[in-house]
């Protein structure tokens, strides 16, 4: 192909950006310099401090205005006169529907989240749209090109679930920090200032029987004559102290745990010490509450120093009084934000003070943030690679050069001497539930479970759905959508609280639902298994929904190298799943440099089992002999670690 | 080490990268010195990675005069004219990039390049070249291995969709991390002049034949007199020619570079921008990782080719593979 023909071929495209982050602005400019000339771009968010190290297009002057729309700006400036329309908006809205996708030659995704991945995923295949997806991890990255019908889709290989902790390792048992930080964020931020109508389970005790519950709830309000330092160390008596006690009344569970420490606040700083916090001004002089800092008011300065348990302590009560002297108004409605300063210290305090009591070691601020925000690592070279690789292969879509597709994996430690290893992509899984009609079977306690639990735990949750409608037959069972009647909003509410065997049209062994997203434009079959038991431990969600992804089965292999690395940074070993960057997901998969055809079965599903936030490739480099060695298959194995979901909605 | 502290500014704008490689590395970039020469797309792109990434001073020569050509993959510069009439391409490129980041000092510095003397090149902890020819890669070089402290160098070229990193650390001592263990690693680099003078007849069979086509194209330029980049299509038919003599003197089987490779990089004349920000990102991950300390370095040469999409180290002239 002429490079004449080329241009003209870009000149004439038509293509959709979804995001305008670290890979997105990259993506922006190099489409622009390619001589793309009609770029659409979607982007909910809005500029933040930690984004400009690598979001080019960005300056400390944009801090909170829309990306998309930014980008635009600074783009027309090294590039006047070509089209770029800018959407500050979720790209799961209405308003992208299959008939928005259709217009667009290709798509580009730059996206941070699995939920919205698999969203574009399915909007892609039923506008049938090709669809170039990336992502990128620290120096880490990947590109993969779908196309409908040629190559698989973005969801025909299993991608690791969110992490989810059993309820009692986080209430009663925790053995990592990780589990710590969510205590410390999910149960007690969230029962100190959250939403009060929300259920919490921070009291939640084995042994504790129906009226020190009752009592714990008390606990937390603030009584109307209370000194705001007397309620912090009461909260922090009754969470550290009194609650660990309880805990350890059930000697069943520490049979074979080590016990916990109770920790009151009189031991660690003395009472009359305690006027050595912080000094305190009634007002906010700038009225600016997110500079309100614990840190700051008892001189604190490194974020990256590991603070004693007296340091904790002071952070923790000096915390507690700031939110209520200086943030009251915010009470009652905080969702913990990474970026809320406030927010981050007393979760780190809380967390190291609860891990000093199990005995886990604590963590700095910055480490407790990264794991309590799920931030993902970001560099502006991996970002800049990939968006590279991206509109090469953009190009060879519009030129429709299939057999020239690749996916592309940027490595960190070279396999084969590539720090840039191309593969072919794979066809589509013929078992796929989202490119090919294969039902998906769920085992469910039809006697127990609700259907509400369906909708929340396996529709939303797991299939990714945005605008769900069941039905069972020609029995609908539920729906959501604008233009419902009010009885029928009514009746899908009833059947939510029903047990599935109850419903009108009951649900029990051998049931097949239909489950279908109009806005997605895809249905997909769900045979229904009874069964009995669920394992707390292991199936938390008291379901289990087989057919979409399969259970791990990581290769035995006898290279060490394929173990699973929990350990390469602590950091990180979170599995929870906000992701500030993009979330990526690469998995195991043979290369063959020969070039033969790889087949679907070699691709171990290891990656599901990762449950680190770190992704690391291994490599053969290491046995320099087998390196011009062409004839062998090299494993890359690469662990797919955060997962997007649950996008935490934005204060404006 | 001392251990100057990063101030709650740069703590807030690196936050992302420090997770990758550490407060002390950060720390390490922050007081390094960046000279870049041959202000192309690969290099800008290069820039901006090394000014985002938050280096003490980045200092930019290109003394050419920009035009409508040098724009091309330049999104550093806007198209209008009486922005950048009467001015270097260093110095548009010095204004933007000093927007970047208000905590990166960039400046130009005017001459030519192979004028300076060594203690020049003293004030900076890596050099990277562009654009340049055969003898002032090799003179540069030089000058930076006879320093006292370690310079880390390196020269990066596109041509079509290809593009060609070398590095040379010199005696490059790291700290490898494998899984639970961290090894303390030594690397020798052979330098420029040894790494394109190693007999082809001794290298590896497999060899990316984009070093042997680039060799060849290099050496018509010098036998010819001309500017780096300043060669056409037009030229073919004589450059076929020393491919033949060369292949015959090194004793190499000529398929080690076809004849179309050759004819690719010498019709594709212009830059291609994703190329630009594919080897101008894997030369900003080198240039953070050798000044960091964090990381394995690439040693020696860097491939990248967008027709296969394969990004190739090669280690060529070493003395144990030197052969
Ligand atoms: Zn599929």
């Amino acid at each position: 192909m002429g490079s004449e023909q080329q241009l003209e071929v870009i000149k004439s495209a038509k293509v959709l950006m979804v995001g305008a982050g670290g890979i997105g602005c990259e993506l922006l400019k190099t489409l622009a310099l390619s001589g793309f000339q009609d770029i659409h771009i979607i982007d909910m968010d809005t500029i933040e401090v930690s984004n400009l190290n690598r979001q080019f297009l960005f300056r400390q002057s944009h801090v909170g205005q829309s990306k998309a729309k930014v980008a635009r700006e600074a783009v027309l400036r090294f590039r006047p006169n070509i089209n770029i329309t800018p959407y500050h908006a979720n790209v799961k809205g209405p308003e992208f529907n299959v008939d928005f996708f259709k217009q667009f030659n290709v798509v580009l995704n730059g996206l941070d989240n699995l939920d919205a991945r698999r969203h574009v995923n399915r909007l892609c295949l039923a506008a049938d749209v090709p669809l170039v997806e990336s992502g990128t991890t620290g120096f880490l990255g990947q590109v993969t090109v779908h196309v409908k019908g040629k190559t698989e889709c973005y969801e025909c290989q299993p991608k690791p679930t969110p992490k989810s902790y059993p309820v009692c390792t986080i209430t009663s048992t925790p053995s990592k920090f990780v589990h710590c930080i969510v205590w410390a964020k999910d149960l007690l931020f969230a029962k100190l200032f959250g939403d009060k109508s929300q259920g919490n389970d921070l009291n939640v005790r084995s042994s504790d029987g129906a009226s020190s519950s009752e009592n714990a709830e008390d606990a937390f309000e603030r009584r109307a004559d209370e000194d705001v330092e007397q309620y912090g160390r009461r909260i922090y008596d009754h969470v550290f102290g009194y609650n660990i006690e309880m805990a350890l009344g059930n000697e069943e569970t520490w049979k074979n745990r080590n016990r916990p420490k109770p920790i009151y606040s009189c031991d660690v700083l003395p009472e009359n010490l305690s006027y050595q916090n912080g000094t305190l001004e009634k007002d906010c002089p700038n009225g600016d509450s997110s500079l309100v800092s614990a840190m700051a008011s008892l001189g604190l300065k490194n974020p990256q120093d590991i603070w004693s348990l007296l340091e904790n302590t002071r952070i923790f009560l000096e915390a507690l009084k700031l939110f209520f002297v200086k943030r009251e108004k915010d009470i009652g409605n905080l969702i913990f934000d990474k970026d809320d300063q406030l927010a981050v210290e007393i979760v780190t305090a809380a967390a190291n003070i609860r891990a000093a009591s199990f005995g886990i070691p604590l963590h700095s601020l910055f480490e407790a943030k990264g794991i309590a925000g799920n931030i993902v690592h970001a560099v502006a070279t991996t970002n800049a690679i990939i968006a590279g690789l991206i509109v090469i292969e953009a190009i060879k879509v519009l030129h429709g050069d299939t057999n020239r597709y690749r996916m592309t994996y940027c490595v960190e430690h070279p396999a084969r001497k590539m720090l840039l290893m191309p593969v072919e992509p794979f066809e589509p899984n013929k078992a796929c539930y989202v490119c090919s009609e294969t039902p998906l079977t769920l085992e469910v306690n039809t006697s127990r479970s609700k259907l509400r639990d369906i909708v929340e735990k396996i529709v939303k949750n797991k299939l990714g759905m945005n605008l769900p409608l069941i039905m069972h037959g020609s029995a609908l069972l539920y729906e959501v959508g604008d233009d419902l009647e009010e009885v029928e909003v009514a009746n899908y509410e009833a059947n939510l609280e029903k047990v599935l065997a109850e419903l009108p049209s009951p649900v029990t062994g051998g049931t097949v639902l239909t489950v279908e997203d109009l806005q997605q434009e895809f249905t997909c079959s769900i045979n229904i298994k009874h069964r009995e038991e669920f394992d707390e431990e292991k199936e938390p969600d008291g379901m289990l929904l087989s057919g979409w992804t399969q259970p791990p089965t990581t290769e035995k292999d006898n290279d060490p190298t394929l173990a699973n690395k929990e350990s390469t940074s602590s950091a990180a070993q979170t599995a929870v799943v906000e992701v500030d960057e993009v979330e990526i997901v690469l998995p195991s998969v043979r290369v063959d440099i020969g070039g033969a055809k790889r087949k679907l079965s070699d691709i171990s599903s290891a990656a599901t089992s990762a449950a680190t936030g770190v992704v690391d490739a291994t490599h053969s480099s290491r046995k320099p002999e087998e390196i011009e060695d062409d004839d062998n298959d090299v494993v890359v194995m690469i662990d797919g670690g955060n997962l997007g979901a649950n996008k935490k909605k934005r204060v404006q | 080490m001392d251990n100057e502290e990063l101030t709650e500014q740069e703590t807030a704008l690196y936050d992302r990268q420090i997770r990758v490689w550490g407060v002390d590395a950060q720390r390490r970039l922050s007081k390094s010195h960046i000279l870049v020469s041959g202000m192309k797309g690969t290099v800008v792109e290069f820039c901006k990675n090394i000014v985002l990434a938050g280096v003490g001073s980045l200092t930019l020569m290109d003394d050419r005069m920009v035009t409508e050509d040098s724009l091309s993959a330049n999104f550093l510069i806007p198209p209008v004219d009486d922005v950048f009439r009467g001015k270097s391409l260093a110095e548009v490129c010095c204004d933007a990039l000093r927007d970047f980041n208000p905590m990166v000092q960039v400046s130009v510095q005017k001459g030519d390049l192979s004028s300076f003397d060594g203690d020049f090149y003293d004030k900076f902890s890596a050099v990277v070249v562009s654009c340049c020819s055969l003898a002032t890669k090799r003179l540069i070089n030089e000058k930076c291995r006879k320093r006292q402290k370690r310079i880390a160098f390196y020269t990066v070229d596109c041509r079509d969709s290809c593009g060609e990193i070398f590095v040379d650390l010199q005696n490059y001592t790291y700290a490898q991390k494998r899984l639970d263990e961290t090894i303390e690693c030594q690397l020798q680099y052979p330098s420029f002049e040894e790494a394109v003078a190693v007999r082809w007849s001794t290298l590896p069979r497999r060899l990316s034949k984009l070093y042997f086509a680039m060799r060849v194209i290099e050496n018509f330029e010098e036998a010819e007199g001309r500017k780096a980049g300043e060669t056409s299509i037009a030229d073919l038919p004589r450059i076929l020619k020393l491919k033949k003599e060369l292949c015959e003197e090194q004793s190499l089987n000529e398929s080690h570079i076809p004849d179309a490779l050759l004819e690719r990089l010498l019709i594709g004349t212009k830059e291609h921008p994703p190329v630009c920000a594919i080897i101008g990102g894997i030369l900003g991950q080198e240039v953070i990782k050798a000044i960091s300390g964090k990381g394995d370095p690439l040693k020696n040469f860097f491939f990248f080719d967008a027709l296969d999409g394969k990004g190739i180290i090669e280690d060529i002239g070493s003395i144990s593979t030197g052969n």
